[in-house]
């Protein structure tokens, strides 16, 4: 009775039945889970940055598709499978390198989706082009495009899980892992590539600009729970998840707040529920770490 | 086939006359020297002056400009399960969510794709690791939290779950305090004992490693004197590893190697050295 009088007014009347809605909870939930298993290691590798430069690139992909009037989503995977390959090519593999061959792509990719964003918007006369590209289209996704969702997550989710363990030993120690045999540069391409899917599969869910925060947060957040690699990768997975879908809740509701009947946008929430959750993770992890070394003497 | 090199059954490591250029630049010239099975030998040498290129070499990494390099009678190839390692400069990453255990379990099958598949065989194997290296209270801890002691103990397991017959330890006494020195030195050649396995241990100096090696090579400028300590750590032997006059001072049971004069050549001709120059 109680949960079922709450669960009526968080989530408003209508919301399950909607066509948009259903497409929104089933492609939030695949990005999201993509996005926590590519981002624990994307973390742990310390290459935030070149996640986040890839998404932003994709925006160049994103808007071109746009203008040839297909989804914005084949436009992300193109450009950042190109991307990511440009990067590999100019020496993402040296640490040194790595940010530096980053910045140039993603540079030159800002260029072009400046130009292509101002044909998007000249040729329309809208501005829903950029909207769509920077900030997501959740609730605009045809329902015919989640299977190809679907298979991209999967195929993001397969190259992660077969690079699983040489992934771990490469991000802990190059040197120790080549030593084991391992092909640094065919490990370093394939995750790269689940990376830039990871990436697409975010960005047509909360927007390119903000599919870091999916990336990454998520990512960070389960760091701080467990000191367990499959455990991080299951917690990051759930929590992109339950941001998602609450972020896709509040979205909806936010419909009926103002008279006007404008509902935000998805993407703020879930990053804003994102950051929420990593700033409360934070402290409480930090807290009890303070707590574990004080009383450390004592236990001994 | 391999009975062809039965003769020598007893040797883990033959490198013969190995010269190595990188990029233009020689990093070793004619090294030649021997480890056998069970044998803990003392890499010793400067900054630069060759050892990670050496362990390089050896595990197959980089391809010498000449020379052979034999390991338990085969031409040396990648991925050589009879070679475990230690990598220098170690410094986990706090950030990579993954227990010690965990590292250790992939000393067994962590350069193989997929995920790991935890036996009781496995764990069995895991657990009598961490406690030959003495790091059973620690297993359980995020690796990237271990003080630089824990986690070169940590590594060393993982260098010998897989029952490697040559062991490379590349500086695992860098940043560490004198305490946990010895305690290495001493965990080193005792696991090497019980397990029978071949260390080649790369070292600045070569005080902490005396009381447990069987033999020293020298490394300087590339090239290599090795033999007992007694042999190789002489004032002649260094002098003319080094091209350059070398004091060799024994105190106690350590040994000091004392740089001579820039300007006191091997010969000691020019021993009058004009006042004010040095």
């Amino acid at each position: 009775m109680i949960p079922a009088s709450i669960g009526s007014a968080i989530i408003e009347p209508g919301f399950f039945s909607s066509a948009p809605v259903q497409v929104a909870l089933v492609v939030g939930a695949v990005a999201a889970v993509v996005s926590g298993v590519v981002g624990v290691f994307t973390v742990a590798r310390g290459q935030s940055f070149a996640g986040h430069s890839l998404a932003d690139v994709g925006t160049a992909g994103g808007s071109a598709a746009f203008l040839l009037g297909i989804s914005p989503l084949f436009g992300f995977v193109a450009m950042n499978l190109i991307a990511a390959g440009v990067m590999e090519l100019i020496g993402i593999r040296r640490r040194r390198g790595r940010d530096i061959a980053t910045g140039v792509v993603l540079g030159a990719a800002l260029g072009l989706a400046a130009l292509f964003l101002y044909f998007d918007t000249t040729s329309t006369s809208t501005t829903g082009a950029t909207i769509n590209v920077l900030f997501g289209s959740i609730f605009t996704l045809p329902s015919s495009m989640v299977p190809v969702i679907v298979a991209l997550s999967a195929l993001a989710i397969a190259i992660t899980l077969f690079l699983y363990r040489p992934l771990i030993l490469s991000s802990l120690s190059p040197d120790l892992a080549a030593a084991r045999g391992i092909p640094l540069r065919f490990v370093g391409v394939g995750f790269l590539a689940a990376l830039a899917l990871a990436v697409s599969l975010s960005a047509i869910t909360i927007g390119a600009i903000l599919s870091t925060a999916l990336l990454i947060g998520p990512a960070a957040t389960a760091l701080r729970l467990t000191k367990r690699t499959g455990f991080a990768v299951a917690a990051a997975a759930v929590i992109g998840v339950g941001a998602t879908w609450l972020g896709v809740v509040l979205a909806y509701d936010s419909y009926y707040w103002t008279p006007s009947h404008r509902g935000w946008p998805v993407s703020f929430f879930v990053v804003t529920v994102v950051f929420v959750l990593y700033l409360v993770v934070n402290l409480v992890a930090t807290r009890r770490a303070s707590g574990r070394r004080t009383s450390a003497p004592e236990a001994r | 086939m391999a009975d062809t090199a039965q003769s020598s059954s007893s040797e883990i490591l033959a490198v013969a006359n190995v010269s190595v250029s990188l990029s233009g630049r020689e990093i070793l010239r004619d090294v030649s020297f021997r480890c056998d099975a069970g044998e803990f030998i003392g890499l010793i040498g400067s900054n630069g002056a060759g050892k990670t290129t050496l362990f390089r070499v050896i595990m197959g990494l980089i391809a010498p400009t000449s020379g052979t390099i034999r390991v338990a009678g085969k031409a040396r190839s990648r991925r050589n399960p009879l070679i475990g390692y230690v990598p220098q400069k170690i410094g986990l990453d706090p950030d990579m969510p993954i227990r010690a255990r965990d590292l250790v379990g992939l000393g067994i099958d962590g350069h193989r794709f997929g995920m790991p598949r935890p036996t009781a065989k496995r764990n069995a194997l895991i657990d009598a690791m961490l406690d030959a290296v003495d790091a059973t209270s620690f297993a359980n801890a995020r690796v990237g939290n271990l003080s630089g002691g824990e986690q070169q103990r940590i590594m060393i397991a993982h260098a010998l779950i897989s029952r490697p017959s040559l062991l490379l330890l590349d500086e695992p006494l860098a940043n560490l305090d004198i305490r946990s020195e010895q305690e290495v030195v001493s965990l080193v050649a005792r696991v090497a004992k019980v397990q029978h396995v071949a260390v080649l241990f790369a070292a600045h100096g070569m005080n902490p490693l005396l009381p447990v090696m069987d033999r020293v090579v020298y490394i300087a400028g590339g090239r290599v004197a090795s033999g007992n300590t007694e042999d190789v750590v002489t004032t002649e032997s260094l002098s003319r590893l080094y091209g350059r006059h070398i004091d060799v001072i024994r105190v106690h049971d350590r040994v000091l190697v004392v740089a001579g004069r820039e300007d006191e050549g091997l010969h000691h001709a020019e021993l009058a050295a004009p006042p004010g120059s040095a």
